[in-house]
């Protein structure tokens, strides 16, 4: 059985370790914010924060996160007040919403990584994330405001 | 509010029985329409098998607390109708939008009214209603607080959540009106507001609805729903349409850890409507050990009549008739006798394959079943529908069946065929009624999907001396989505016809479409604005091939044969469908065709010098009542890699209420439209979809999008012009746009959809 870390709570996974995270979150755990899309790392709709970092719930297995800290959107902020969850709602991102849970997972992840992303960073990091709504050119613009706007806040705390 | 005119009503008895009176009593007035013998034909929402209804008392509730509740009837999938449509009654009703609420109607179109959420026809059919919703509740409040005052109701108004008493200043909010308002009779004379006064509708200042439920990951999907007990269901079907189980064997299926039971689903033959495939179905506790269970299952088909469908040989069989004489659906003029004397003959023939809706959330349901009832919960663009078809199949009647609609994640006209929930209802009465919930994979949703059809159009013209157009003809070769209903359907319905091939306004005196016969060897179904997509891509192309010929400029060139602005009634142009809108309301208006054309083409720079290799393609059409243009700006690289720096979309689709949402369908459009021009394309192979996942149906991602996209809304003359659709109208003037700019960057002019390799070399 495996034990993980699940939005910050220690989790024990009674099931086969060969599932995917993503079905253990969702029909387990109850955390249906993760969507199925593809099931083959296609879409990004199951996007997840493996001990920091972006990965496919699809295909990252049970047992592989052994030991290691799982974030879903349900934890990405303690209030839903993410920079990021901000700056979609702010610019009305979504239309059906559904891909926008891995959306915004993906661009916490880059954010984190490239706080001041230019279009190319977020053409490389969001292409694994389609929207068939085609909702792409309000996820640039919420990504470089939720830049923009964390640059600023951290400017001021310091 | 400001002086608030009576508001002009049309047919007060039938007002008397819409408002504020129970089911059975409209049901009643459908019966005495029905036996009024009324010969008049019914358009728009009227015309909709469950009408329009305007009650308040069934789609507005108020609570002690203030609290505002509006009932949305129709499913929202990213169009912003939880949004709209309440806004609509919010602002009739002068509530406090912080203290609105919006609830999801369950499927009762008796109750409800029409409640299919296609066509583009929620807002356009409903927006009048829902001001007389919101208005006869605002009424209704306004009499209880004179009631309670003693006041003259001429004294009295609402404003922010509140009535207030003029003269005297007094004033009693909303939740303490609630109850007295309630027990106040329905108006049967209504005072809708003076549009100069709208705080909300036309603004687009507020937000969506669901925002926070959207990104917190808390917004309920119809793959998300999670009962007590539930089991987990896929379902394995016929690879083939028209295909059966031959044999199978569920022994090493039953093995896998967590597979509970293994169901076969007997199928409808074809045509199958809203019903099933069949195949057999795996249930276990949980969504992957489904899934694994019915990798495990061994099946060997029947392949059926359909088991050597081939969409390459098929493509060469469409050609021939194309080229063939067919049925003639329009004749102006005579094109036979024209075309010989022309100066100039140009042939030229497009095609658009197969496509996929595939919405991000596939196809997913949930079904319960206790003592007689069956409840659903389902993302379904047909709530009625899916109650009937639930209904029929487990043998209830349809009162004893719920549908709960959930959020779509995505429709496109998928969701609007149950197939799936009645899968799932199969699954639970398998279960004794448990609660099971069955997803498809993507594998399932674009291997058994309802296709967009596959169309061949054939297009000739005549040309003068001068270049300009004297005869065209246009052969439109397509399978039927009628073919899902009926038998041996070989001609296309009027109202794909009338979706950019017969219903087209163009100067040119002899005009001719004619429609060879096309059989359907898949299910065919709706997508995002239907037959418009080939037949505007075949017109709009072809119409700049005739520009170049004559060496024209193609957006001058296309707005000469739309011609001098004229109000054309539709039904003289062969539509007799216009979106099922009376056609003496909804004309068609070639001066607002060509304002919209204009319109992105004065916003991309039209005419400018370019970079070699840099283009700009324009494409215009009337759809949905509506009409848009697109501007598309394209580079393309010398071994032919295509980028889309920039598109321009404008719409008039006369007065809107949410121009947030409009612009925000007019984005998703230019997307979607980008991507079944560059990527789609499902082609089949032994009867078999080829493609399985994103890998093989590919759909425009972030690194390929535009970098801009400019979205323009027309502005409306004033508020009595009618509204027009806008869910789909913007996608169909993309792909002729991006062709026309290929064309204009490097010459070459694509006839065949998807573009993919086809400009390398």
């Amino acid at each position: 059985m495996a034990t993980l870390t699940v939005n910050g709570r220690q989790v024990n996974a009674d099931v086969d370790p060969q599932m995917p995270l993503l079905w253990f979150l969702r029909d387990e755990l109850g955390l249906t914010g993760t969507k199925f899309g593809c099931g083959m790392a296609l879409c990004g709709a199951c996007t997840i924060h493996l001990d920091g970092t972006a990965v496919r719930g699809c295909q990252t297995a049970v047992g592989d996160a052994e030991g290691r800290s799982v974030t879903t959107i349900e934890g990405l902020s303690p209030d839903g007040n993410h920079p990021v969850q901000v700056a979609w709602r702010d610019l009305n991102v979504a239309q059906c919403g559904y891909c926008q849970t891995g959306q915004i997972m993906q661009a916490a992840s880059l954010l984190k990584d490239t706080p001041n992303p230019g279009d190319d960073d977020i053409d490389a990091a969001m292409a694994g994330n389609i929207c068939r709504c085609g909702t792409y050119t309000r996820i640039r613009a919420a990504i470089k405001q939720a830049a923009a706007k964390s640059q600023v806040t951290e400017g001021a705390s310091r | 509010m400001s002086a608030i005119p009576m508001h002009p009503i049309r047919n007060l008895s039938r007002r008397a029985a819409l408002l504020g009176l129970g089911a059975g009593t409209l049901l009643l007035s459908t019966g005495i329409r029905a036996g009024a013998q009324q010969p008049a034909r019914r358009f728009g929402g009227d015309a909709m098998p469950g009408g329009v209804r305007d009650d308040p008392k069934t789609f507005i509730s108020i609570a002690p607390d203030g609290i505002v509740t509006i009932l949305c009837a129709r499913s929202e999938m990213g169009q912003g109708v939880r949004t709209g449509m309440i806004m609509i009654a919010a602002e009739e009703l002068e509530a406090d939008w912080a203290r609105v609420r919006v609830a999801q109607a369950t499927g009762d179109e008796s109750r409800f009214g029409s409640q299919d959420t296609d066509g583009s026809r929620s807002t356009r059919q409903n927006f009048t209603a829902m001001r007389r919703c919101g208005a006869a509740a605002r009424q209704m409040l306004e009499a209880a607080a004179a009631a309670q005052w003693r006041v003259p109701v001429a004294e009295v108004a609402a404003e922010n959540h509140a009535i207030i008493h003029r003269p005297s200043g007094r004033r009693l909010g909303f939740g303490d009106l609630a109850q007295a308002a309630a027990a106040q009779p329905v108006p049967t004379a209504l005072r809708l507001k003076d549009p100069a006064s709208f705080r909300y509708v036309g603004k687009g200042e507020i937000g969506l609805i669901d925002n926070t439920g959207i990104t917190t990951g808390r917004a309920m999907y119809g793959i998300d729903t999670r009962l007590d007990g539930m089991a987990y269901a896929v379902v394995a079907r016929p690879p083939v349409y028209g295909g059966t189980v031959a044999s199978f064997d569920a022994a090493d299926a039953l093995k896998v850890p967590g597979v509970l039971k293994v169901v076969p689903i007997e199928p409808r033959p074809i045509p199958s409507v809203f019903q099933p495939l069949g195949g057999i179905g795996v249930i276990a506790t949980n969504t992957w050990a489904a899934i694994k269970g019915r990798e495990a299952l061994k099946i060997t088909w029947n392949d059926g009549p359909n088991g050597s469908y081939d969409s390459t040989a098929y493509r060469a069989t469409m050609e021939q008739a194309a080229r063939q004489p067919g049925q003639v659906v329009r004749n102006d003029g005579n094109v036979d006798t024209a075309l010989p004397q022309a100066a100039r003959r140009i042939e030229a023939e497009y095609y658009v394959p197969h496509l996929a809706q595939a919405p991000m959330e596939p196809p997913a349901a949930t079904v319960r079943i206790a003592n007689g009832q069956a409840e659903v919960w389902a993302c379904t663009q047909a709530p009625e529908a899916t109650r009937k078809n639930v209904a029929d199949r487990l043998g209830l009647a349809a009162d004893k069946v719920t549908v709960n609609v959930t959020l779509l994640g995505g429709g496109f006209g998928r969701k609007s065929k149950p197939d799936f929930v009645v899968e799932a209802a199969l699954m639970s009465q398998a279960m004794d009624g448990r609660p099971v919930k069955l997803t498809w994979t993507r594998e399932d949703d674009l291997q058994h999907s309802y296709f967009h059809t596959v169309q061949v159009s054939r297009l000739e013209a005549g040309l003068d001396a001068a270049g300009k157009p004297v005869a065209l003809l246009h052969r439109t070769v397509a399978p039927s989505i009628a073919s899902i209903f009926q038998p041996n359907v070989e001609h296309q319905a009027p109202f794909e016809l009338a979706m950019g091939a017969t219903g087209l306004a163009l100067a040119i005196p002899n005009y001719r479409v004619e429609n060879p016969a096309a059989r359907a060897h898949t299910r065919i179904g709706w997508f995002r604005s239907v037959s418009n997509i080939p037949h505007a891509f075949a017109m709009q192309s072809f119409i700049a091939e005739l520009a170049a010929a004559a060496g024209r400029d193609p957006k001058d060139y296309l707005l000469e044969l739309i011609g001098p602005d004229r109000r054309i009634d539709p039904t003289t142009l062969g539509d007799q469908w216009n979106y099922g809108e009376d056609p003496a309301v909804y004309v068609m208006d070639t001066g607002r065709l060509r304002g919209v054309i204009e319109k992105v083409a004065a916003e991309a720079g039209w005419g400018r010098t370019l970079p070699a290799r840099h283009g700009i393609g324009v494409a215009g059409l009337r759809s949905f009542a509506s009409y848009t243009a697109a501007a598309v700006q394209v580079a393309v690289g010398p071994g032919g890699e295509l980028t889309i720096p920039r598109v321009d979309i404008a719409i008039d689709c006369g007065p809107v209420v949410n121009p947030e949402r409009v612009r925000s369908q007019l984005e998703g459009a230019v997307i979607q439209g980008i991507s079944l021009a560059t990527l789609g394309e499902i082609s089949f192979k032994n009867g078999r979809a080829e493609q399985t996942n994103f890998d093989g149906y590919e759909l425009t991602r972030m690194d390929a999008a535009p970098r801009e996209i400019h979205a323009h809304i027309m502005p409306a003359s004033d508020w009595s012009q009618p509204l027009g659709g806008v869910g789909e109208p913007g996608v169909p003037v993309v792909a002729p746009a991006l062709a026309n700019a290929i064309f204009a960057a490097i010459g070459k002019r694509v006839r065949s959809l998807p573009i993919r390799d086809q400009l390398a070399a």
